[in-house]
């Protein structure tokens, strides 16, 4: 999967919470309009994704509580509700090849604060 | 060379398999007619079929397999006639086939016996997949369903028929016991008792003489003039074989039923065999799959000429009923007449337990035996029966011995000579397995893969799986569960390794002893092994993100993304005015409440947000948390003991509060339940606990290892009319010597079935002390009771913590939109999800 923006697609950053919000290796979920974005931070490696809120098995509101982990060092989060786990580098599920994808945003921190990006059609 | 082989089940499939791996395909044209819609499938688990499996999941190899080896599957065709003097077989679509050799594996049918009636609609029989299909469309209809034949099949079509829902389920035998031909007189009556409590009536000395109902079934008349109404019948009267075919082509039948076969399987054409159910060896029909296959294995050898010529000389015809509920399993003679052995028995009605073995008079050899409510050792004592091994100086061992998995009694699978046949359906020896674990096939599916053994019935998979690890260690390699790809250590180790380094949070462990980030898997377990240790607050030093989600938000998640919250309630006392406050709390939060089997109050529905609001009212009347949410000790259940009871011999109630306050907030491995009952009418089923007590005339029975659930295991007694204070010391040694040793997410019964020498080895640890570390197991104890605190009463004063339990992080308080509920009996449920 390509994250390369094109041309006529910009980035929106918008202010999601200030890195003290969001404990260390943990998530929070970060409420974008009507949209859920779970964000997560591994401070071991310094590192955040933000992905859905919504685990796509259930449609449960959950992901941002999951636990996050490494597998092969690939950065991913196990949902509360049954386990699935999924990339946060790509949003794939690693347990259930016939599970959807997560959608995937990029985050940038600036300031001790954290943004979050979110793809505009120009 | 052309085989034609007739029917294609469980044996002809078998055939198949072993022909081809003997000649080459260009060796043999293989041609095969069956009869049913679908290839060879697994007759023997045909009632997975109700427990979700699909007749695609059953099939013995994929219809492909057959092209793939050359082999011409005919489906849907049944043969019509043999033509002998041409050597042809014609089938029912006009195919018509010759043969060099031809072999009928017809296998059998279901016996209907000549009941009036039996033609009506809601009368079934047992057999294909077909007949399920048809029971399973049915069984919505009827009320009550009935089985008639009380032997293995007719137990099994009966467990089948409440796996349909038909809770009242009736078994009707025409001999005065259950499973006449496997078990004796003494054992039915224990299985009629195991039974009756699964929900299956059962009705013996009765003989069926008409099924009543216009065209529809609506009940059976008895011999006796008695009637039992019933819309449903499954007829489960014993097998006929499938010799029809061959008595029309002049082949010699048994006069009740079967195609007469030699030592060769040969019929009274020495060009066409019989095997499998519908072949006659020395006037007997071998109904079980096992026979077949080594009858297959023969005709194979005999039809491909090798140089060792084997022949059939009979089969073992143990047997071990599956599925139902309650173990039942008969080996080698289970009736040796007394004058040539003696027999051994032990009998434990209260737990349903029968056991009897027959062995030589002078002690030396088992014959055969029965084995009811508890056939762990069924695998064991048929191997131990067949090779002749000789048994230990006091055989009863081997019958008591084999109680909470202990190995002590005899020398155990590792001790069978090296052509002991482990696995009988597929005939692999002792000396086969342990040769593929020394090359290497270090796991149960490889040995599986490389040897066949478990691959049919499985009823083998245990002692392959001791032979892999006995093979291993006499290899000198070390076997130890290691927790993940981040920690290389067992739990033990780590749990060793993170006291003597006062390791305190889940970073530290991971700098010391791990690489990488962790996952899912080992930060649960450091966090368990830490709140075990020192009893910590589990959400402080950045360890509340390795908690397990219900442990992060100390309360359970639930459909949907609410929370439900349960208050201690210990021993289940609770006064009045508590009860006020909770259903005031229930009401203000809008909270579904129910009455749980631990004897406590779950509240579901909470938001997370109001969780820190929820608990603080709580809190103020005086509860705490019942760390439902978490692997630790959930309930103490009691029963009302002699305070009011007018059985009761000692005060339950008191006892169960004072234990559950003892241990509240203990975190193990997994969760522990426990009860005390006033005496031993047992109600507060503390037989089925990770640790339970009873009251005796002098004290309390302490019983360890228990388990409800999905594999319930009754708890074996430790130790027998102990005084209050001694009952606790044992606990303590008992639950401490549990925390340190045991894997992960694995309960007391599981921890307690795979130590090593069992309740035997358990018991000399904590009564007498035999690695003298009671005193320390007992201080370790003592700390950990004393550093007990409310979590809930820290998250409750603590700002900072409260602040995590919000749905959203850049929106506090507000509730997560999406949470939806509907109305049921005037409560809210979770919305169903997708
Ligand atoms: C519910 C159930 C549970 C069982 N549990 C156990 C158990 O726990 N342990 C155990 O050892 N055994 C068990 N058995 C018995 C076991 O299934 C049989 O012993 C085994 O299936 C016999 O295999 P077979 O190939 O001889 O006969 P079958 O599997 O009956 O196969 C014979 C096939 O031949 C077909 N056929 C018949 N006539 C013709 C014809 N003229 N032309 C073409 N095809 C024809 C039939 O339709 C059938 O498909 C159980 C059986 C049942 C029904
Ligand atoms: S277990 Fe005994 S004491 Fe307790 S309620 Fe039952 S009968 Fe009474
Ligand atoms: S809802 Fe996420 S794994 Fe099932």
């Amino acid at each position: 999967m390509s994250t390369a923006i094109s041309t006529n697609t910009t980035v929106e950053w918008f202010y999601a919470c200030n890195v003290i919000d969001v404990p260390p290796n943990g998530g929070v979920c970060v409420k974008y309009d009507d949209v859920q974005i779970a964000l997560f931070r591994f401070a071991r490696r310094d590192a955040w994704y933000a992905t859905q809120n919504m685990c796509p098995h259930r449609q449960q509101m959950a992901l941002s509580r999951g636990m996050t982990g490494t597998h092969d060092g690939e950065p991913k989060v196990a949902c509360p509700f049954h386990k699935k786990t999924f990339s946060l580098e790509d949003g794939r599920c690693l347990s259930d090849e016939t599970e959807c994808s997560l959608t995937t945003y990029p985050v940038r921190v600036e300031n001790e604060k954290v943004y979050i990006g979110i793809m505009q059609e120009a | 060379m052309k085989i034609v082989i007739i029917g294609n089940g469980m044996v002809s499939y078998k055939f198949c398999e072993k022909i081809i791996s003997k000649l080459s395909a260009q060796a043999a044209e293989i041609v095969v007619f069956g009869e049913e819609p679908r290839p060879a499938y697994d007759r023997v688990h045909l009632s997975e079929f109700f427990a979700g499996k699909t007749a695609d999941d059953l099939l013995m190899a994929p219809a492909d397999w057959y092209a793939s080896n050359h082999i011409t599957l005919h489906l849907g065709d049944p043969v019509q006639q043999i033509d002998r003097n041409t050597k042809t077989v014609h089938s029912y679509k006009g195919i018509t086939e010759a043969y060099d050799y031809l072999v009928i594996a017809t296998g059998s049918s279901a016996f209907v016996p000549p009941i009036p009636g039996v033609d009506k609609k809601g009368v079934f029989i047992y057999r294909t997949i077909e007949d399920l299909e048809l029971m399973r469309d049915y069984a919505p209809k009827a009320k009550r369903g009935v089985v008639i034949g009380g032997g293995l099949l007719g137990l099994e079509a009966a467990k089948a028929l409440l796996d349909l829902g038909i809770s009242d389920t009736h078994v009707i035998e025409f001999a005065p016991r259950l499973m006449p031909r496997q078990i004796d007189e003494s054992g039915s009556r224990i299985l009629e008792q195991q039974l009756k409590q699964l929900g299956l009536q059962v009705h013996t000395n009765k003989n069926t003489s008409e099924v009543i109902g216009e065209d529809t079934i609506t009940g059976l008349q008895f011999a006796d003039e008695s009637i039992l109404e019933a819309d449903m019948l499954v007829i489960s009267a014993g097998i006929k074989p499938r010799d029809e075919l061959a008595k029309l082509s002049g082949l010699e039948t048994g006069h009740r039923g079967g195609i007469v076969v030699n030592e060769y399987l040969q019929t009274t054409d020495p060009e066409i065999y019989a095997i499998g159910e519908c072949a006659l060896y020395h006037g007997m029909i071998y109904g079980l799959v096992a026979p077949g296959y080594e009858m297959a294995e023969v005709v194979a050898t005999h039809i491909a000429g090798e140089a060792q010529q084997k022949t059939f000389t009979g089969f073992d015809m143990s047997t071990k009923l599956k599925l139902i509920g309650v173990d039942v399993a008969s080996f080698g003679d289970p009736f040796v007449p007394a004058e040539t052995s003696r027999s051994i028995v032990f009998e434990d009605t209260m737990k349903g337990v029968y056991k009897r073995i027959s062995i030589t008079n002078d002690g030396k050899y088992l014959l055969g035996g029965i084995l009811i409510g508890d056939a762990d050792a069924y695998n064991m004592l048929l191997q131990t029966s067949k090779n002749k091994v000789i048994l230990p100086p006091n055989p009863e061992d081997v019958l008591l011995g084999a109680r909470g998995g202990s190995q002590e009694a005899g020398p155990g699978v590792l001790g069978l000579p090296d052509d002991a046949i482990i696995c009988s359906c597929e005939s692999v020896s002792k000396g086969a397995i342990c040769t593929a674990v020394e090359a290497g096939n270090e796991t149960l599916d490889a040995v599986k893969k490389c040897t066949k053994a478990g691959t049919c019935c499985g009823g083998c998979t245990p002692m392959v799986k001791d032979l892999i690890t006995g093979t291993m260690k006499a290899q000198g390699k070390y076997i130890r569960n290691v927790i993940c790809e981040h920690f290389a250590y067992s739990r033990q180790e780590l749990y060793d390794l993170i006291r003597i380094k006062d390791v305190r949070s889940f970073d530290e462990a991971l700098d010391h002893y791990g690489h990488g980030d962790g996952c899912e898997v080992c930060k649960p377990v450091v966090a368990s092994i830490m709140a075990s240790l020192w009893n910590d607050m589990i959400l402080d030093k950045g360890n509340d993100v390795v908690q397990d989600s219900n442990d992060r938000f100390l309360a359970n998640i639930q459909k949907g993304g609410t929370y439900s919250v349960v208050p201690r309630i210990p021993g289940g006392e609770i006064t009045p005015a508590k009860l006020l406050v909770i259903a005031q709390v229930a009401l203000k939060y809008n909270l579904y409440t129910k009455i749980t089997g631990g004897q406590r109050i779950d509240l579901f529905g909470a938001h997370l947000s109001d969780l820190p609001d929820i608990w603080e009212e709580l809190i103020a009347a005086g509860f705490e948390s019942g760390h439902a949410y978490g692997k630790a000790l959930r309930t103490v259940k009691s029963c009302v003991g002699s305070t009011w009871c007018r059985f009761g011999l000692h005060d339950s109630v008191s006892f169960a509060i004072q234990i559950e306050e003892r241990y509240r907030g203990l975190r193990a491995p997994h969760k522990i339940k426990s009860a005390v009952s006033g005496c031993i009418r047992e109600c507060a089923e503390a037989q089925s606990k990770d640790f339970g007590i009873i009251a005796t005339e002098k004290g309390w029975n302490l019983y360890v290892g228990g388990n409800g659930g999905s594999k319930p295991q009754h708890a074996i007694l430790l130790a027998a009319d102990l005084d209050s204070e001694t009952c606790i010391r044992y606990i303590d040694r008992f639950l401490m010597f549990y925390i340190k040793t045991a894997d992960p997410l694995t309960r007391t019964a599981t921890w307690l079935n795979k130590l090593d020498g069992g309740i035997t080895y358990l018991r000399n640890v904590l009564v007498n002390d035999s690695l003298g570390i009671a005193e320390e197991l007992e201080k370790e104890m003592q700390a950990l009771v004393d550093k007990y605190k409310c979590e809930w009463k820290e998250v409750v004063d603590n700002p900072e913590l409260r602040k995590r339990f919000n749905h959203f992080v850049n929106a506090p308080g507000a509730k997560d939109p999406t949470v939806k509920f509907d109305t049921m009996r005037e409560q809210k449920k979770a919305a169903e999800w997708k």
